[in-house]
């Protein structure tokens, strides 16, 4: 290691588009967590008032849906979006199954998970989107997604005129009916959570080791890359300010 | 007037037969039209095919069952019900109501079916257990499969009478003891129209009848095989306490003030929100009454494998395999609980095995800091 400190450039690698789509989903995740579970079990509030004039149980059903509309808005556009946004938003880095993926996984499960040391000190380990680890377990939420948005659809379906939600009616039977249907609605909840966690705690982790700007990336949209990752060929960009 | 009924006749001659006059004949058509969902202007090609349509034969088989579902359709309410299933609709076999017994019963079967070779219906109340060759239910020395298989070879179509035949019912919960399943399981090339439920409301039992009898085709079927216009809406959407839910208020025991005012049973694991039938609207007894409206959350007696989504009263159903009141949410908690107990370990691992990197590039951005302009 050398004795001086490293010089870091801003990059701007979490466009507005990517930003937007991530806090879109953040919110409506915990809105859908939170009325969900209101839904699943809901306060008895022994209220003296008739029935006719409250309503309260109704608007939380009502959000739940409608978040859930927006949510999937969002994500039908984050996935036309990995085919046009720029390189740290591409459907790619979703994949790891290439040579690279796999031995960034490995790399992120060594240092960064078993908390062992690095010795190569290679700097193209150091993920300038994404890791791959992150990114698969980004793909895997969607697909619990998909579970869960085509369960729930489907739950709603039988009571819907909308051709969107009827789509899934089919799911019905093939879990075995409603109660079923809601019960895998249910438990993939919890995976959501788990997943909240544990994303959480490692964006805080890796800005607490690495210091490179990671929680604040998903808002400025910048990180801070070492200089010595820059193609010297192409000319230096200038900063007036 | 000739009052022998003959196997021709056609439906109004057999009940005009039976004593009943024009005018009850289209009442009940009337009746019948409304519960089977369809408008006013149908009722004329109601009463016109109960007029010149000759009754088909029906073959109703008994499995392993309670005769639950038989004793429903006995009490249908309104007579010309009774009738049509006693009578009108020539059923040739039932081996718990018809009076011939023994030897006698089976051959009048094997006539039938003989004679009406691909025109009949069949009908099927109870599971059929597979397990040991099928040992667990034996008629005449016959198990259930075979007779099923038989009896479905020359039907037009089959009608499954209550939730056994339709999905598995009781013998069918687990561990299911004699291997038993529904009919859709064994006999796979012919129309099968469900009419589940523990056991199903008579007035559907007929008007499914009534509807192949007057249209000659299947009514119209959901994703899950049952007629729509009977198993179309949730018991919830009908429910006459759906206000109480979407207003929030919930009786949460049964000897509490709020079940006496008749709040939402939702939180005593009312499964309302998750059956389709018609209790809702068209009641039982004659519409007196259904198990909300007596008090008791619905227990889903009409949906696939309700037995196993277990405890009745609770809406979250155990999970499988887990022992014991290990629900999604006990199960869940442990596990988010276990990840933040990692997550905190994790931390502290952190501090330690990262600690020489995080020192010197500490060490470093404190000289920094020193070199600062002011």
């Amino acid at each position: 290691m050398t004795s001086l400190t490293h010089n870091y450039k801003r990059v701007y690698v979490w466009s507005i588009v990517v930003r937007l789509f991530h806090w879109t989903t953040a919110f409506s995740t915990i809105i859908l967590i939170i009325t969900g579970f209101i839904i699943a079990d809901p306060p008895a509030i022994n209220s003296n008032v008739e029935a006719t004039n409250s309503y309260w149980f109704g608007y939380v059903r009502a959000i739940h849906f409608i978040t859930a509309f927006i949510l999937v808005a969002v994500v039908i556009f984050r996935f036309y979006w990995s085919f046009v946004g720029n390189r740290f938003a591409s459907w790619r880095n979703f994949i790891p199954f290439t040579k690279k993926g796999i031995s960034n996984i490995w790399h992120v499960l060594k240092v960064d998970i078993l908390l062992l040391p690095d010795k190569d000190h290679k700097l193209s380990n150091i993920s300038i989107g994404h890791n791959y680890l992150a990114a698969f377990s980004y793909l895997i939420m969607t697909l619990l997604f998909v579970l869960q948005f085509s369960t729930g659809f489907a739950l709603m379906s039988e009571t819907s005129d909308f051709w969107f939600t009827n789509m899934f009616a089919w799911i019905l039977p093939f879990f075995g009916g409603d109660i079923l249907t809601r019960y895998i609605h249910h438990i993939s909840t919890w995976i959501f959570m788990i997943f909240i966690l544990v994303h959480v705690y490692l964006v805080l982790y890796h800005d607490y080791v690495e210091a490179r700007g990671e929680v604040s990336s998903m808002i400025s949209g910048y990180k801070f890359v070492r200089a010595e990752r820059f193609d010297r060929s192409r000319p230096e960009v200038e900063e007036n300010n | 007037m000739d009052h022998t009924l003959k196997k021709d006749d056609t439906y109004y001659e057999s009940i005009i037969k039976k004593g009943h006059s024009r005018r009850d004949f289209m009442k009940f058509a009337t009746f019948i039209t409304a519960f089977m969902g369809y408008e006013s202007s149908v009722v004329g090609q109601v009463a016109k095919a109960l007029e010149t349509k000759r009754r088909i034969p029906v073959i109703w088989e008994h499995f392993q069952e309670c005769t639950g579902c038989s004793e429903s359709f006995i009490r249908s309410d309104h007579p010309l019900v009774a009738d049509l299933i006693l009578d009108s609709i020539s059923l040739d076999y039932t081996d718990t109501l018809m009076a011939a017994s023994g030897h006698n019963a089976e051959e009048a079967k094997q006539e039938s079916m003989k004679e009406n070779y691909g025109k009949y219906i069949l009908i099927v109340e109870g599971a059929i257990p597979t397990k040991d060759d099928g040992v667990y239910c034996t008629i005449a020395g016959r198990t259930a499969v075979e007779i099923l298989k038989e009896s479905a070879a020359g039907a037009a179509a089959i009608i499954t009478f209550g939730s056994c035949s339709a999905w598995g019912g009781v013998q069918a919960a687990s561990p299911n003891p004699t291997g038993s399943v529904p009919v859709d399981e064994i006999i796979k090339d012919k129309p099968i129209i469900k009419v589940p439920g523990c056991p199903p409301i008579s007035e559907v039992m007929t008007g499914v009848i009534v509807h192949y009898a007057t249209f000659g085709t299947i009514p119209d079927l959901d994703s899950m095989g049952r007629p729509k216009q009977f198993y179309g809406k949730r018991v919830h959407d009908s429910c006459y306490r759906r206000p109480y839910f979407d207003a929030g208020l919930y009786a949460e025991t049964f000897d509490s003030e709020e079940a006496k005012k008749g709040y939402c049973l939702y939180k005593l694991g009312c499964r309302g929100p998750v059956t389709y039938n018609s209790c809702g609207t068209m009641g039982w007894n004659n519409g007196v009454s259904f198990p909300i409206k007596s008090g008791y959350p619905c227990i889903g007696c009409s949906e696939d494998n309700f037995w196993d989504n277990g405890p009745f009263t609770e809406r979250l159903v155990n999970v499988p395999g887990m022992g014991i009141e290990a629900t999604a949410d006990k199960v869940g908690k442990i596990a988010l609980g276990a990840t933040a107990v990692g997550i905190a370990g994790h931390a502290i691992l952190t501090n330690i095995a990262k600690k020489k990197e995080m020192k010197v590039a500490h060490e470093m951005a404190e000289k920094n800091k020193n070199r600062i302009k002011d």
